[in-house]
């Protein structure tokens, strides 16, 4: 376990198939505890396949995974207790109000009444919605249903948290508002960071390492600095271009594409 | 335990705050009793079938807890497409918590629909026979809640999308009730529809449902409890197991 100590996440060969289509062409790669670590691709990639394989939602069809030293097949309570996830698609309730959503995650992660009424109000002044905390989330904007979301997914003080396209859709003065939050957390509390995104600056800005995939396959896992070197290009969209081929832009065409390469 | 409380609550809360849905599940069944109830009555007494408001409005309390268990059930298909569920996924709670607590909540709210079907018929004349077996009459309501939540739940977990759901509808509910005795008897139907009668869960719940009420009964009432109480063990144990297999 010693020299294991460090590592938070651990993946090892890892591959999902579905019927007629390689979703995770075995991949391996490790996450460092503290770290923030960016899947980069272009949508059909297999980054939200394989977030929700981590998170235990999906079964891999082959390799393994640490969460925490848990594995994910054996020992799911525990890696489930480990992180804290934001969906790439909304997952609140809409019915029920903010301060209820927050009440139900804690609840289901068995954390008692008096300790999560602290927690709640904690979080929620965290992410600045204190005040909206009887609001219905209906009537919640987008973004301050992602803040909601993260809010939520702190609750039980998870050692990862899991950001699938977090910001996807979001404007730029929430989404820089929403990163300011994350960087706090990842700064005071070591909390490891593990997203997903199709925003090459983002990676690019917010990312410790950066895991370029694509097809189903990781092309390079390195620092941004370290890939510009190795591709010898000057930014990370040149270094993309130049390991797939392709401008992550062109995703549209390019998954149509694929899709059809697969049907034959 | 704290776990089924809330997803029990949830359910309350949701129901509880969607007026126009507790308004429309009320009209539907309100809207059978009176029409088919004073349409039909007269006819009914001259062939000399008794009371028809007596017969009939068991019949359509059990269908108004059918309906509303179905589509409780079947919101589960919201809670995937919108994301909800995989909130509670991915929780460290056993699958078999997250169904039972839902089914609960879903079963508590379909039968507290029934309870107010039970009072609107009382307005339009409906007489229960005893009000000591009113418990009982309550029993058959959750009874039928339970087994069509889940009989929801199961067909929630395979399929992915609300476009099942008029198919649901048209080849599995309404054939249920209106097979079920809850608008007529059952006996003067041909043989090979009275079997069909006999394999359907809903006609137990209404045959039990109406012994209790009016003390009239088919099959008898403890028939009707052990048979249900079999069904209801088979569609709860094939929900648990499909929604178990749910992947998103």
């Amino acid at each position: 376990m010693e020299n294991t100590n460090n590592v938070i996440i651990k993946v090892k060969n890892l591959t999902k198939q579905y019927k007629d289509f390689l979703a995770v062409d075995d991949i391996s790669f490790e996450v460092k505890k503290g770290e923030i670590f960016a899947f980069l691709g272009p949508n059909g990639a297999g980054k939200s396949t394989t977030i929700k394989m981590l998170t235990t939602l999906l079964q891999p069809s082959s390799g393994s995974i640490e969460i925490n030293s848990y594995n994910t097949k054996t020992e799911k309570d525990e890696v489930r207790r480990s992180f804290g996830i934001v969906f790439q698609d909304q997952s609140v309730d809409e019915e029920l109000t903010a301060w209820e959503n927050m009440l139900f995650h804690a609840t289901l992660y068995g954390i008692s009444k008096k300790e999560s009424k602290e927690k709640i109000e904690d979080l929620l002044k965290f992410v600045d919605l204190w005040d909206r905390k009887d609001t219905l989330l209906k009537k919640f904007s987008g973004g301050m249903k992602r803040r909601l979301e993260i809010a939520r997914g702190l609750i039980h003080e998870p050692l990862i948290l899991f950001l699938d396209e977090p910001t996807l859709g979001l404007d730029p003065q929430t989404r820089a508002k929403m990163w300011e939050h994350i960087m706090e957390l990842n700064k005071t509390k070591q909390m490891t960071v593990f997203l997903t995104t199709h925003y090459i600056e983002e990676a690019e800005k917010m990312a410790d390492r950066v895991a370029i995939i694509d097809k189903g396959k990781i092309l390079v896992n390195s620092t941004t600095e370290d890939i510009k070197n190795k591709t010898q290009t000057k930014s990370l969209e040149e270094a993309f271009l130049s390991l797939t081929g392709r401008e992550i832009r062109s995703e549209n065409v390019s998954s149509l594409d694929r899709m059809r390469r697969f049907r034959k | 335990m704290n776990v089924i409380y809330i997803l029990w609550l949830r359910q309350i809360k949701r129901y509880l705050r969607s007026k126009a849905r507790i308004f429309s599940s009320l009209a539907q069944p309100l809207l059978f009793f009176v029409s088919l109830g004073f349409g039909f009555g007269p006819i009914y007494e001259q062939a000399g079938g008794g009371d028809y408001i007596q017969f009939l409005a068991p019949g359509i309390i059990a269908m108004s807890v059918m309906f509303a268990s179905v589509f409780s059930g079947i919101d589960l298909i919201w809670d995937k497409q919108f994301g909800f569920l995989k909130e509670t996924l991915v929780a460290p709670v056993s699958r078999i918590t997250i169904m039972f607590g839902r089914t609960l909540g879903a079963a508590t709210v379909s039968s507290f629909q029934g309870v107010l079907i039970f009072l609107l018929t009382l307005i339009f004349g409906f007489r229960p026979e005893s009000i000591l077996m009113l418990p009982v009459a309550l029993l058959f309501m959750l009874l039928i809640a339970f087994f069509f939540t889940s009989l929801g739940t199961a067909i929630a977990s395979v399929v992915d999308d609300m476009h099942a759901f008029p198919l649901v509808m048209n080849f599995l509910i309404m054939p249920l009730f209106f097979l079920s005795g809850a608008l007529f008897p059952l006996d003067n139907f041909p043989k090979a529809i009275k079997y069909i009668t006999y394999i359907n869960p809903l006609s137990y719940g209404v045959d039990g449902l109406r012994s209790a009420l009016t003390g009239i009964s088919n099959f008898l009432i403890i028939n009707d409890l052990l048979i249900l109480s079999i069904f209801i063990t088979i569609s709860i144990s094939t929900g648990a197991y499909l929604f178990k297999r749910i992947q998103i």
